[in-house]
């Protein structure tokens, strides 16, 4: 039986999928290549703040903090803060040392086997440096709340997707509003021409690094926190990021993020009838659909 | 001493062979028609689950176990391996390629994960064991039974590269390069470039399938962790070190990357700490992503690299 709370938590998951579908969208479509090192960028941000955390406790008694009845407080944000920097600089590091003298070459999909080997490596290096069990933020317990009849979710799930929903928000403004956003667009649509502009397409591309490892490093700070932090968490997202990209229309943020919302209910809704070992099979399932029936995406941006 | 090095030198071919059977399949797709298959552990996954299902003798807590005689089993591989390949290929090879390598690695994912837990037909993450192995009864002594296997693999192997040597030269593969190079010039000339990339997808895969169904037979049982994503991630960097589009570099690639994996490993054992001994397989991995790396940067064609000219009649005298 489907309840409300499968769609709650459907709702919830896609969210999380959405921060790291939208970073690989624009990556997608402005570097012009599928980067399967995107998962492992989630990964590296929840590595990245949870080892931030363990070495301010170990020299400063840091906690995660405590805000009303969020599970944690402000040296939390400072941990989310300097983990999206520290993600967005291994991103520009992948882009400097391989994407780019790749690109340069020309060989497209010698960056997509790139990208697959830096998943691989990146992957090995975390379970090698941080062992392969799962680590936790925190041990405490998170209460969960009746918001309406039979939906129970708790505080630090709402700030997800209230987090989420600022964060589209402001990306929606910067693509829109900025000089950056509108180079950015203009580089998926033809780079030589923004380059005629004057405007650097190396330098588009390095934004487009940033703002795409930051949003990476939300998204695996933010499953750290409300499920648990391992070597595949980002791995294990791959799959359902790259249906919620291609079901979005590659390029499209909002594409992107109706994308993930709809992989997200797909697969909170499947659990309860097919169970939870083939939840990601459900993800190949939509992709599969939407390259049979509709491969342009739901915004039909491109073929 | 020097025996167990013959040993080795014995269960060293017989593995690196049956790599070189699946980067051979990759070289059909990737080097020859450009098709950009990431589920390559996928499709030896298949061939290794259903030889295994076909030839192992019959249990009562799983279904299969039909005790079919062994090549039974490995063209059942092959087949099994091709239909998945043509189910694949038929939904995304008219699409973008790189749909083509996401597609891919989305059914290496939902592979794995049927095998992990369709527990009746897989045996679950404890695998299937008591896969037949050829020779059993015949020749008496283990290594020498590793000896008939390599001769059998090496014949295998031989097999596998001549038949692509003949496609690749004959008029279909030449083709299939030309698709790979311009895909509307080809069609100009009336070839359908979906039917020809189908053709191509579908024969790769029943070499991956081939491949692991060589595996299985060998060691002697299939359990899910052998077809992780590091499987395919090997079998590129093979294709890749050895010259993609080269038959013989797909061959010596398979050799010189399992070389330097096995060595590796060794030299990671005797140099880490024994605390540390159950992590090394992640720093082979680096290792391996790193050379890949560097080649593709330094040396896109590979060890051998593809020739310019494959038809027989356009060979300079």
């Amino acid at each position: 039986m489907i309840g409300l709370q499968d769609l709650a938590n459907g709702v919830m998951l896609g969210a999380t999928i959405g921060l790291g579908a939208v970073g690989l969208t624009l990556t997608y479509s402005i570097l012009g290549f599928a980067n399967f090192a995107h998962g492992e960028l989630i990964t590296g941000g929840a590595y990245a703040a949870l080892t931030l955390l363990w070495l301010l406790t170990a020299a400063a008694g840091w906690g995660l903090g405590q805000w009303g009845a969020l599970s944690f407080g402000g040296p939390f944000v400072v941990l989310l803060v300097v983990a999206m920097g520290l993600t967005a600089a291994l991103a520009l590091g992948l882009e400097r040392a391989l994407f780019r003298p790749l690109r340069r070459r020309g060989t497209m999909i010698g960056l997509v086997i790139a990208s697959f080997g830096a998943s691989l490596a990146l992957r090995s290096l975390v379970a090698f440096a941080w062992g392969p069990e799962p680590h936790y933020f925190t041990r405490e317990i998170s209460m969960a709340r009746e918001v309406l009849p039979g939906v129970r979710v708790t505080a630090d799930q709402l700030f997800v997707l209230a987090l989420t929903a600022a964060l589209m928000v402001g990306l929606h403004r910067l693509l829109t509003r900025t000089t950056l956003g509108r180079a950015m667009r203009a580089m998926s649509e033809n780079p030589a021409l923004l380059a005629v502009t004057g405007i650097e397409p190396a330098a588009v591309a390095r934004w487009t690094c940033v703002i795409g490892g930051s949003l990476a490093a939300v998204a695996g700070v933010l499953i750290g926190l409300t499920v648990q932090v391992r070597p595949l968490l980002g791995f294990d997202l791959l799959l359902p990021l790259f249906a919620a990209v291609i079901l979005g229309g590659v390029g499209s943020v909002y594409g992107a993020l109706a994308g993930s919302l709809i992989v997200g209910l797909a697969e909170a809704l499947a659990v309860p009838l097919i169970g939870a070992e083939y939840r990601a099979a459900v993800a190949f399932l939509v992709l599969i659909a939407v390259l049979v029936l509709r491969p342009a995406g739901l915004t039909g941006a491109r073929p | 001493m020097i025996g167990d090095v013959f040993a080795y030198l014995v269960f060293f071919a017989v593995i690196a062979g049956t790599y070189a059977l699946a980067c051979l399949g990759l070289n059909l797709q990737w080097g020859t028609t450009g098709l950009f298959n990431v589920g390559v552990a996928g499709f030896v996954a298949v061939g290794a689950y259903t030889s295994a299902i076909l030839t192992s003798p019959p249990s009562p807590d799983r279904l299969g176990g039909l005790a079919w005689p062994i090549v039974a089993g490995w063209v059942g591989a092959a087949v099994a391996a091709g239909v998945a390949a043509l189910a694949v290929g038929a939904v995304t090879l008219r699409l973008r390629h790189d749909y083509l390598a996401i597609a891919t690695f989305g059914i290496a994912v939902t592979i794995q994960l049927l095998a992990m837990n369709l527990v009746p037909l897989t045996g679950g993450p404890f695998g299937i064991h008591g896969v037949p192995r050829p020779f059993t009864g015949v020749v008496a002594s283990p290594l020498g039974r590793n000896v008939a296997y390599v001769a059998l693999v090496g014949a295998l192997v031989a097999a596998v590269y001549a038949a692509l040597e003949r496609l690749v030269a004959s008029p279909w593969g030449r083709v299939l390069r030309g698709i790979r190079e311009d895909e509307a010039a080809a069609a100009a000339l009336g070839k359908s470039a979906a039917m020809f990339r189908l053709q191509a997808f579908v024969l790769g895969a029943m070499a991956m399938g081939l491949a692991g169904a060589v595996y299985a037979h060998f060691i002697g049982f299939v359990a899910p962790e052998d077809f992780l994503s590091i499987l395919t991630f090997q079998v590129w960097t093979m294709l890749v070190v050895g010259g993609s589009g080269n038959n013989r570099g797909a061959i010596a690639g398979a050799f010189a990357v399992w070389a330097l994996w096995s060595a590796s490993g060794a030299a990671l054992t005797a140099v880490l700490p024994q605390e540390l001994q159950a992590r090394s397989a992640a720093l082979q991995t680096v290792l391996i992503g790193v050379v890949l790396a560097a080649v593709l940067l330094v040396r896109p064609r590979g060890l051998l690299g593809e020739a310019t000219v494959v038809s027989r009649h356009a060979r300079p005298k």
